[in-house]
């Protein structure tokens, strides 16, 4: 495609996509409380789908992208019973 | 013109997914947080992968519209009932200059759940 390459784009916004990584993941091992390390697992999906994308373009395959969004439902799924469980045990009984 | 288009759109998605990464560091308590990661991670991964679709031909259109339905039909749904759960577990709230709206509507403990697990070390009864 016109004297872009595709490659080199995918690998830098890759590379890119390493600083929103690791601040999550300074606060997912950090985090004071259950909630806070939940909340940057849900900030992980953005990041898995954006690297999805990057991956896609830094191969020419479209197909990694189906990853990103296979990912972003299991993550829904995991932060649905992860709350559920949150709320059973914040009633206290 | 379309290559530029999407070259915007990466940069973009990409600041925005920063910016939710910064937040989710520097914020001082949960909600706000989420509120970070939620609204600006969303529209960052969105962004991108719009992005990557104007730029790689290769990639299926239904893919692409799939993943950003799901992002936003999901995204939503995940942070408010994380953001019940972890209000109703009482976790900490900072920077209330009205008071907490919510109090009569929902129960909530008074300690998050990680200090009631650490001070209540007692054997379980079943």
């Amino acid at each position: 495609m016109n004297g872009l390459d595709l490659s080199l784009i995918g690998a830098i916004l890759g590379v890119a996509l390493m600083v929103p990584l690791a601040l999550a993941a300074w606060r997912m091992i950090k985090g004071p409380g259950i909630a806070d390390r939940f909340v940057a697992l849900d900030m992980l999906t953005a990041v898995v789908v954006a690297l999805s994308a990057a991956v896609s373009l830094a191969t020419g395959r479209g197909v990694f992208l189906d990853i990103g969004l296979g990912v972003a439902l299991i993550n829904f799924v995991a932060t649905v019973a992860v709350s559920a469980f949150l709320e059973r045990k914040g009633d206290g009984r | 013109m379309i290559a530029a288009i999407g070259i915007l759109c990466l940069l973009a998605g990409l600041a925005f997914i920063t910016l939710a990464g910064l937040g989710v560091a520097r914020l001082p308590d949960a909600f706000q947080r989420m509120h970070a990661s939620t609204k600006a991670g969303t529209l960052g991964a969105s962004l991108t992968v719009i992005g990557a679709a104007l730029l790689l031909p290769s990639i299926r259109l239904a893919s692409v519209g799939l993943t950003i339905l799901f992002l936003l039909l999901t995204l939503p749904v995940a942070s408010q009932l994380l953001a019940r759960a972890a209000y109703k577990s009482g976790a900490r709230l900072t920077g209330l200059t009205r008071g907490d709206p919510l109090a009569s509507i929902l129960r909530r403990q008074d300690l998050p759940l990680e200090e009631r697990v650490k001070t209540t070390e007692t054997p379980r009864p079943d």
